[in-house]
């Protein structure tokens, strides 16, 4: 079994009681939907061929949908929280490492049963007994102490956006990076890796708003960053405190709307979990993703395509803006509008193949990079059918994720945002560039 | 020993039957209200749509992918509400109890019925002996599940055509039916009660406030 110090060192520390105390308290806790799932499974198996793991590790049924519940969920249930150390370590291994969230078995239930959601349920038993794995309690360590997933300190931010400023004042004179703008259109938030280590993102998106004239801004105080892998750990509190901060800092600069960069967990968190924890049924200000966000930049014509992108491309749904919004259709105008060679995925739209990066399990760190892509095979053969050599994945989860398997496989591709195609590709008026 | 399972006992169960129903759905109504997403959520424009697309046969992706299956489980269900519901021995006895009936099957179209519920009981055990995925979650208690659903088929027909035993076999028919009856709002056949909102709230949620598809 793969060593994680956040699994092996803290199991060490549990005791018998704090173990059946806190799965019986989380359970207590949870209530109709819990139940009514747990009466309701028939264990049928149908749920299986919805898991990519399941497929990938050629059909080994402690890795379908079911299996994992059962190794899991139903144990605590029949033995009343009286499990051991060693089966909350493995608990840990399936919910933490083997399970992306992306509800693709939802769809393939017939009863429409939230597997992925029960399985939160464990992580958060897990979260509260402190067995989470080091690299995503690392994150989530990040998130509480800095609020954003990557320890960038305020000045680093400032700095980071007055750099990328000038790198896009290179391309293009007049771009810009108007910081804490108060009443402007539009909100432009990212996830601390752009700052960190994807920088050139933001100078894309100063060109970009630049080109289509948006009155934009970015905070320039905490509150920027709203990725969330609190929300994975378990650690809801940390979670909410994320989203709450994200949605004041809006508010405070009394934008009429939120863009985010190209993350999915960040659009679930702000879209659905955060809310729906904080009691809200919907955003206190409209949040969009940068799907639709390029969408209606291009439909409206305030960016235009002039020269398409040449080599052959496919695409990534990611599970929380396909399956958690819809926005495959718009994804496809826009990949058809900036490509040449454009060959789709199949299966696609909101039956594709999660990433196995997604909901936690990249955030979980190299000791499993090996055992993630051992359980996407189907994503590698996936792509390699398309016969593409770059692959968009408008998602920093699927981008990190895929780029692995597609060096585990040899498969001889690359991943790329959509804004690294679209800088390429829009038209900059001459009047801009001087 | 007739008269006693033919008549108290059977309204017996059908009082524990629907008690049993009304305290399942009640329960879960009102413990729904503590859930910060399913009243919230719930739309019944997106859960319907999800639902008619798992009631109707081979509407949904994983329909199509395990066409056998999906056969068996649809001739399977309707069969079991079915035949029991408009089998005119079932029916006459209702009439001369409380006078209500209603058109009943022909005795072949019951008999052939009845052995398609025998069939799908039989096939879904095969099912979960023979595919891996099935077998690792299946216990004792799913056999079980089967065989109560089955028994009172098994011994209907054995009565009805008079194979052997009559009287043993109709007060067993009786004895099963009512065991059938009463296991529903108490085990997990009360997937019978719970699949319509259970699926209407996993539509809602992708419908409503995902914009997607769940089928």
């Amino acid at each position: 079994m793969v060593k994680d110090p956040g699994l092996d060192e803290t199991i060490k520390k549990l005791t018998p009681q704090q173990i059946e105390k806190t799965i019986n308290q989380v359970l207590k806790g949870e209530g109709a939907r819990m139940k009514a799932y747990l009466t309701t499974c028939v264990h049928c198996g149908l749920c299986s061929e919805a898991c990519h793991t399941f497929l990938s590790r050629d059909r080994d049924p402690n890795f379908s949908p079911v299996g994992k519940v059962k190794n899991t969920l139903w144990e605590m249930v029949k033995r009343k929280g009286k499990v051991d150390a060693e089966f909350i370590k493995n608990a840990a291994r399936i919910v933490y490492t083997e399970c992306g969230v992306c509800r693709r078995c939802s769809m393939y239930c017939p009863f429409g049963i939230d597997i992925a959601y029960m399985l939160l349920v464990v992580r958060r038993m897990l979260n509260l007994l402190n067995v989470v794995p080091a690299y995503l309690q690392d994150t989530t360590n990040s998130h509480a102490a800095t609020m954003n997933q990557m320890w960038v300190q305020q000045d680093e931010w400032i700095d980071t956006l007055q750099w990328q400023e000038e790198e896009a004042q290179m391309e293009m004179a007049k771009a810009r990076i108007p910081l804490d703008k108060e009443g402007a259109e539009v909100m432009y938030s990212v996830i601390a890796p752009e700052p960190k280590i994807l920088a050139q993102l933001l100078s894309y998106m100063s060109q970009i708003m630049t080109v289509a004239g948006v009155d934009w801004t970015m905070p320039a105080t905490d509150g920027w960053d709203n990725s969330n892998m609190a929300m994975y750990s378990g650690d809801f509190e940390t979670m909410a405190r994320v989203e709450r901060l994200h949605y004041d800092t809006a508010l405070r600069l009394k934008v009429k709307k939120i863009v985010m960069g190209e993350c999915g967990h960040a659009f679930r968190g702000g879209a659905y979990d955060g809310p729906k924890w904080l009691s809200w049924r919907f955003p206190p200000v409209p949040l969009i993703h940068a799907i639709e966000w390029y969408y209606e930049l291009l439909t409206t014509g305030r960016i235009k395509i002039i020269k398409k992108f040449k080599e052959p491309v496919t695409v990534q749904d990611p599970c929380n803006t396909v399956r958690g919004k819809g926005l495959h259709h718009q994804l496809r105008y826009i990949m058809n509008e900036m490509c040449e060679d454009f060959r789709d995925v199949d299966p696609r739209f909101e039956h594709n193949y999660c990433c196995m990066a997604g909901g936690g399990t990249i955030n979980c760190g190299p000791p499993w990079t090996k055992s993630r892509a051992v359980s996407n095979r189907v994503k590698a053969e996936q792509l390699k059918a398309t016969g593409a050599k770059y692959v968009v994945t408008p998602c920093h989860n699927c981008h990190s994720g895929i780029e692995q398997i597609i060096s585990f496989y040899k498969l001889g591709m690359h991943t790329k945002f959509i804004a690294d195609i679209l800088i390429e590709s829009i038209e900059k008026p001459q009047h801009l560039l001087a | 020993m007739f008269e006693f399972v033919s008549g108290p006992l059977v309204w017996l169960a059908f009082i524990v039957f629907a008690g049993g129903c009304a305290y399942r759905l009640g329960w879960m109504f009102v413990t729904a209200r503590k859930d910060r997403v399913v009243y919230p959520y719930m739309s019944l424009k997106y859960g319907l749509r999800s639902l008619l697309h798992w009631i109707v046969p081979f509407a949904s992706v994983n329909m199509r992918k395990h066409p056998v299956m999906t056969v068996v489980t649809f001739l399977f269900h309707i069969c079991l509400i079915a035949t029991p519901v408009l089998l005119t021995a079932h029916v006459v006895m209702l009439r001369e109890a409380i006078g209500l009936s209603w058109w009943t099957l022909p005795p072949l179209a019951a008999d052939i019925m009845t052995i398609m519920v025998l069939i799908g009981g039989v096939f879904f055990i095969a099912r979960r002996i023979r595919l891996p995925e099935v077998r690792n979650v299946t216990d004792y208690s799913d056999y079980l599940l089967i065989a109560v659903v089955l028994a009172p088929f098994a011994t209907g027909f054995i009565a009805h055509h008079q194979f052997f035993a009559y009287k043993t076999m109709v007060i067993l028919h009786i004895v099963t039916g009512v065991l059938w009856l009463i296991a529903i709002p108490f085990t997990r056949l009360a997937h019978m009660l719970y699949f319509v909102f259970t699926r209407m709230y996993m539509g809602s949620e992708f419908g409503f406030v995902r914009n997607a598809r769940d089928w």
